[in-house]
């Protein structure tokens, strides 16, 4: 074993005994995705059932576009917040002091922060998944292979997304923690998530074109209606996915390199 | 060769010098302590070393390693300790000590935590979270993770605090023997002077930002003509002898 992989691990095993020492956490993990695919499941499936009398019908396409999509941007958000708490838990525990003088490389513990975001965000979507089965009758792993790529472009734009949450507590100390929570809503209504990119005002289209995550959700909609993977949205996303981490690792490591000369690596206070 | 080589550091912050241009070395296998007031420019030049702060200028070998350019690799050879730094309060001592063995890539883990809870006097409390300890209890555990390597250079914040007096005394022993034993080098900064006297083979005092005196703890008391370092010290702090003057 590798002393790099040797230490990621050791990274890696600090996030598990967090989560395994405190249950409300891992609850916690859990219980967002299972709401919000409760939630949506009867919402989508009061309109599926009475939407003629409502003026409209709702077909159980569009019912699995709705639950798929509440799963992928739910993954979303867990990725992002998996890369952001495990920086905020050493904030909070005084403990990056320990951390940035030991041998540990920023890449590494880079590196395991998104594997722990996998990890993570697999625990909470899950049971979500799989509780949509005998609920509503909708299984998002029947969409085989694709959905692999939409998980994986997904979960790829949480963690460019963290890291660049990382980059601004690391330049405004905590008082930019709820940006943690924020940053990825406020790109919610142009991630095209509930609806096509089309929906929006033209002139709101391009920015949206711009975000991987539209492209997923495209790709998402094209699968469920038309029964038909489009690969060149993974493609889209994954090739923005590429230009948005590396410009987020970049800025992450200005950011980085610019506490350490203000000396502000170790006072991440308020 | 040294195992800290310091020439001409320093650090400014917008209009303040922290550390203003000083130089030093540290021999290999020493105790040696950084001594100064508050607002020295200790903690400053500790975090240069340790490379959590950037200087503004000059230049640090730690193990005849360029710090500024090739910190990881000196950091694999040292280690830290501080009562100011906080390891993880929700995981237990064997957790913390797993955690940050692997992060030294420490070989047979398993066995260097059963000697470090042995010799350190852990093993009462190694499965409980050390948020739950007292304020020695977590001392002791902060130094044993800074042991955790063996590390060649170890630099040590106010090793002792919170500790009572007996538990002091006897940690002092070990870290002395530790040395003996490894030929660790030490740096480390104290206001508790009997303990610099007691330990420590060299002293650096500083001031404002500079190096103003070093020595060994007698030569320092003889050049000021004090009975102990305590009153030199106090001399320094406020300006009651100089160097020159004690010369």
């Amino acid at each position: 074993m590798t002393p790099a992989f040797t230490r990621v691990q050791a990274v890696l095993l600090r996030h598990i005994y967090v989560l395994r020492s405190s249950p409300p956490r891992l609850i916690e993990i859990i219980y967002w995705p299972t709401i919000q695919m409760v939630l949506w499941g009867f919402i989508s499936s009061f309109f599926a059932n009475k939407g003629p009398a409502l003026g409209g019908s709702m077909g159980v396409a569009a019912f699995g576009t709705l639950l798929g999509a509440v799963l992928l941007w739910d993954m979303l958000f867990r990725t992002q917040l998996g890369v952001t708490l495990s920086y905020l838990v050493e904030v909070w525990a005084r403990n990056l002091g320990h951390l940035f003088v030991s041998p540990l490389r920023p890449w590494e513990w880079w590196l395991s922060l998104m594997i722990f975001s996998i990890l993570r965000a697999l625990v909470g979507m899950l049971p979500a998944a799989a509780l949509a089965i005998p609920f509503y009758g909708f299984s998002i792993f029947d969409l085989g292979l694709p959905m692999l790529f939409f998980f994986f472009n997904i979960m790829f734009m949480g963690w460019w997304l963290g890291f660049l949450i990382m980059a601004l507590l690391l330049k405004y100390g905590q008082g930019a923690e709820t940006m943690a929570w924020a940053l990825t809503f406020f790109l919610a209504p142009f991630c095209a998530v509930y609806y096509p990119i089309a929906s929006l005002p033209q002139w709101l289209q391009p920015f949206s074109n711009a975000l991987p995550a539209a492209h997923v959700f495209e790709g998402l909609r094209a699968l469920v209606h038309q029964h038909t993977y489009e690969a060149i949205h993974m493609w889209w996303a994954f090739g923005l996915n590429c230009i948005y981490m590396c410009v987020s690792l970049f800025v992450l490591t200005i950011a980085f390199n610019g506490a350490r000369k203000a000396g502000t690596l170790l006072q991440s206070g308020e | 060769m040294p195992a800290i080589v310091v020439k001409n550091l320093s650090k400014q912050y917008k209009t303040v010098l922290a550390v203003d241009d000083i130089s030093f070395t540290v021999k290999r296998g020493s105790i040696t302590a950084l001594l100064g007031g508050n607002g020295a420019g200790k903690t400053t030049t500790i975090a240069m070393l340790l490379g959590t702060l950037q200087p503004t200028a000059g230049s640090i070998h730690m193990l005849g390693i360029d710090m500024l350019k090739n910190r990881y690799r000196a950091l694999e050879r040292m280690n830290f300790s501080s009562p100011y730094v906080d390891l993880p309060r929700k995981l237990t001592v064997r957790q913390n000590l797993r955690v940050y063995g692997k992060l030294y890539n420490v070989k047979n883990l398993e066995d260097r935590i059963n000697r470090m809870a042995e010799e350190l006097d852990l093993r009462e409390f190694i499965d409980r979270p050390v948020g739950k300890l007292s304020a020695g209890q977590q001392t002791r555990v902060a130094l044993s993770k800074a042991l955790i390597n063996k590390p060649e250079l170890l630099l040590l914040d106010e090793p002792t605090a919170s500790l009572d007096p007996d538990t002091a005394d006897r940690l002092r022993g070990y870290l002395d023997d530790f040395r003996k034993e490894h030929g660790t080098t030490f740096l480390m900064a104290s206001h508790n002077m009997k303990e610099v006297e007691r330990l420590c083979d060299d002293v650096i005092m500083m001031k404002k930002g500079k190096v103003v005196d070093e020595g060994t703890p007698k030569e320092l008391i003889k050049r000021y003509g004090r009975k102990d370092l305590e009153e030199v010290f106090l001399d320094i702090a406020r300006n009651t002898g100089t160097r020159e003057n004690a010369a």
